[in-house]
């Protein structure tokens, strides 16, 4: 047994020097490396269960089993050698995945060589990808994850019209952004409207664009040239004719034409959405979700009518003209009206929070007298983005068959005083509140106390 | 010309006129010596609160409001804001929170531009928020001290100036050292410069050919903080400048305050022996900066066991807009260990206690100013909300631009009215 496995070995690191675990020879570039280390089948019993389907069970079990959800019921029996954990009085969840973060990329600490989201020269960059920026030490990603945060998206920033590919990593401890990569998640490309880019390029350097049209431009200029790239591109499979040149910036527009890549779209006011949504149709493809979308609930209906996600801030407003009638039922708006209402963080600080930020919007829903009962808020925050994302059926919800990505929460998960108490990925233990790592994950923490104590 | 200004502002729709009114069956947090009072009455007989207690004889005439056993606060202060300073970051003619290329520092008062009909007012005092120390922030290319603050009421258009010139602002740190000249020592010789300057005032430099870099005025604004009458917050994270700021404090004579804070837990004792508080956000958990390295969850809790009197605040892009999220803040830290009466006390008696305005404000103690909050739950939890907000006893009308916003949406979607709970 351990002769093969020792030369399958010496046949990576033949192949491979690539100083980490890469896999076999066959792997794409840049594709996932990560695989769930072996676990124990673990139950979780009499708890307040929210199933992200829209779901409650009291005094429910949920079992998890070779890195899936295998059963989520009452009264369930332990597999041999199965974790019990018993969690009365406790809530369980799907795990939380934040559509839209800046981990990695826009890293703590916040100093110029981290600042890697942006690649703010040129409006239109297609090209670049924001897996390629990810400092998989950013002691943000051990913080989210003691805030019950699974996955997480990663996109670049908002300066440019097309600004990107992002990824959706899993949460897990990791030296290379290929351990955390979601093994099969698609990929996105973000997108940003309004007041960013033309304030990068209008306003600070002069150049185009300088208005809102001068996006519109913009977008519909990249696209009429991925539309001829993708043409090419088809017959070119099809006939076997000359493929076009390669362009790493067009095979990203392409993908998204041929519905590979979903598109993120940063937009804040109601109209600019309704306009996108314009462009969208103009060129065929699908805008997965609105992002920050601090005025969604003016256009709750279309938004709904077009199988459109919005992913928003639970309160952030007035920081900028577009952000100005932000208000705090936005979300629960959303929601109510049969749209694809999440909550993202878009912040380091935000991320390990999501459950309270879906708590205040939760609130202000009941508020403006919306039945918003805590199985449905939850979807917020878990089945939800799951769908904006494209990996609902991985994710989002616990459901038979999908990743074992769970959270024991102390109290009621909404509560302000609420603690992730465990948090599964894929069925391994990934943080335990009562039994914290000895010592921080991220290499970036260590050190900062040292000899504190012995020097006083 | 006055009687019809006089008119007018009778006119306004605003804040309903006080009389006497009594809550009862409450729990009332007193943030005094009384403390939680379950099942409580509180009386305010117009603009002040009467008395507090358990049994007390209702006045005839008042008029009842039955809190069902809810929970009453304190309005909420909050420590570090730029309420009324300015509209919209991103649009640069409706902010006036910072001095962006300023011949001035010290001199600059943020009473001069305070708007008390800012559209930011409403959406945060219906959230509780009653009183702010409206304070100046720093910009590139400003100064070192950023200018002096004042505590302002959030329910007055008239009366909203509770105390000028409350306390001075100025960065050190990270902060300071870019805003000085590119190191801690310039921005720590720049702030000694200024205070020297105050001290010599009228008197010839050693060196005409180097001028102050001070002008009359803002010497003049820096003498009450020589004097150790106007404290000096300054905004400090690492537990060395924290240090090195305790001793410029204790050498000048200077009353100090610390704002950031994020490494104070770690020079907790020496804070609470030169009895300085912090200003803090303690939701601010994460290495962000060089200068907070050793920032931590807990750290509310473990400066409240040293005895630090602490104040908290917003400490990011949110302080002005989302001020109403200071109780998040005392929730996050009394999620983190902290005593919740104490956590509570960090969002009301402490920021009125930090700016000297303690006789009057920040607690719910006969004879005080009744800026009273009626919650519907736990005032820390997110999802609470208040009932009824008073300002020096008159009721807040539940209205701002985003309650309007709502209402004109949930109509034209047909979501149905709003309905108060």
């Amino acid at each position: 047994m351990q002769r093969p496995l020792y030369a399958a070995a010496l046949a990576t690191l033949l192949i491979c020097a690539c100083g980490h675990n890469q896999g076999t020879a066959q792997r794409e570039p840049y594709a996932s490396t990560y695989a769930p280390r072996a676990a124990v089948p673990v139950l979780i019993r009499h708890a307040t269960v929210l199933t992200g389907t829209g779901s409650r069970l009291d005094d429910g079990d949920v079992l998890i089993q070779d890195h899936k959800i295998a059963q989520v019921g009452k009264g369930l029996a332990a597999p041999a050698g199965a974790v019990v954990v018993d969690a009365q009085g406790r809530w369980v969840t799907p795990g939380i995945i934040d559509p839209h973060s800046h981990l990695g990329v826009y890293a703590s600490p916040e100093v110029w060589a981290m600042s890697d989201g942006n690649e703010a020269t040129s409006p239109t960059t297609p090209d670049v990808w924001s897996e390629h920026s990810v400092w998989p030490q950013d002691p943000g990603f051990e913080q989210a994850r003691m805030g019950g945060v699974t996955s997480m998206l990663i996109l670049p920033g908002s300066a440019n019209l097309i600004g990107g590919r992002g990824t959706l990593l899993k949460n897990v401890p990791a030296t290379t952004y290929q351990e955390m990569k979601f093994p099969g998640a698609p990929q996105v490309l973000k997108m940003a409207c309004g007041e960013n880019p033309k304030r990068v390029y209008g306003k600070d350097q002069h150049r185009f664009p300088s208005t809102w049209m001068g996006d519109v431009a913009g977008y519909r200029e990249a696209f009429v040239k991925a539309t001829e790239y993708k043409a090419k591109r088809d017959a070119a499979k099809k006939k076997g004719g000359s493929a076009p040149d390669r362009d790493i910036g067009m095979e990203t527009l392409a993908d998204v034409l041929d519905g590979k890549i979903l598109v993120e779209m940063h937009c804040y006011r109601a109209d600019q959405m309704a306009t996108m949504l314009d462009v969208a149709q103009e060129f065929k493809f699908k805008i997965s979700a609105f992002h920050h979308a601090v005025e969604a609930y003016k256009i709750a209906p279309l938004l709904k009518a077009t199988d459109t996600c919005a992913v928003m801030w639970a309160d952030w407003w007035g920081f900028k003209m577009e952000a100005y009638d932000g208000i705090r039922e936005n979300i629960a708006m959303v929601d109510a009206a049969g749209a694809c209402a999440t909550v993202h963080s878009d912040d380091p600080i935000g991320i390990p929070r999501l459950n309270q930020e879906a708590g205040k919007a939760m609130a202000a829903g009941w508020r403006a007298g919306l039945d918003i009962p805590r199985e449905r808020a939850i979807r917020w925050i878990t089945a939800n983005p799951a769908k904006a994302l494209g990996v609902s059926d991985r994710v989002g919800t616990l459901e038979s068959g999908k990743d074992g990505d769970v959270v024991v929460w102390s109290a009621d998960p909404f509560s302000v005083y609420s603690h992730a108490d465990l948090v599964y990925i894929d069925g391994v233990l990934r943080y335990d509140r009562a039994h914290p790592p000895a010592q921080p994950e991220s290499d970036f923490k260590l050190g900062v106390l040292g000899s504190e104590e012995e020097m006083q | 010309m006055k009687a019809a200004a006089l008119i007018l502002l009778a006119l306004l729709p605003g804040i309903a006129s006080a009389g006497t009114i009594a809550i009862t069956n409450a729990e009332i947090h007193t943030l005094g010596r009384a403390g939680v009072i379950a099942h409580g009455s509180l009386i305010i007989r117009d603009q002040r609160i009467e008395a507090v207690g358990q049994n007390l004889a209702l006045p005839p005439g008042a008029k009842i409001i039955d809190a069902g056993g809810k929970p009453v606060t304190p309005g909420l202060f909050d420590a570090y804001t730029s309420l009324g300073l300015k509209e919209i970051d991103g649009v640069e003619e409706s902010d006036d929170s910072a001095a962006k290329k300023p011949r001035y520092s010290a001199a600059l008062d943020v009473a001069d531009a305070f708007n008390p009909r800012s559209t930011l007012i409403p959406v945060n005092r219906i959230e509780g928020l009653t009183r702010a120390a409206a304070a100046p922030e720093s910009a590139d290319g400003g100064s070192l001290i950023s200018g002096q603050g004042a505590v302002i009421s959030l329910g007055s258009l008239s009366q909203w100036l509770v105390k000028p010139k409350a306390a001075m602002y100025a960065q050190l740190g990270e902060t300071g050292a870019s805003l000085s000249g590119g190191s801690r020592t310039t921005a720590w010789a720049a702030l000694r410069e200024a205070f020297n300057d105050v001290r010599r005032a009228g008197a010839p430099r050693v060196n005409p050919e180097h001028p102050s870099q001070l002008t009359e005025e803002d010497i003049e604004a820096l003498r009450p903080v020589l004097a150790g009458e106007e404290p000096l917050v300054l905004h400090l994270n690492r537990a060395s400048d924290i240090l090195a700021a305790l001793k410029f404090a204790d050498d000048n004579g200077i009353k100090l305050i610390v704002r950031g804070g994020a490494e104070a837990w770690l020079v907790a004792q020496p804070l609470a022996e030169h009895q300085v508080p912090v200003i803090l956000d303690p939701r601010l958990d994460l290495p962000q900066h060089f200068e907070s390295l050793a920032a931590r969850a807990d750290a509310a809790a473990l400066l409240q066991k040293a005895s630090v009197l602490l104040a908290f605040a917003l400490d990011d892009d949110f302080a002005t807009h989302n001020a109403r999220n200071v109780r998040q803040l005392a929730g996050n830290a009394a999620a983190q260990g902290m005593d919740r009466e104490a956590a509570l006390a960090a969002i009301t008696l402490n920021p009125a206690r930090i700016y000297g305005v303690d006789n009057t404000l920040g607690s719910l103690e006969a004879g005080k100013i009744a800026d009273v909050v009626l919650w519907d739950g736990d005032p820390l939890e997110t999802t609470s909300f208040p009932r009824t907000v008073f300002i020096e006893g008159r009721e807040v009308p539940a209205i701002s631009r985003q309650t309007e916003l709502r209402d004109r949406y949930m109509q034209r979607l047909h979501l149905g009215p709003y309905v108060k709970q």
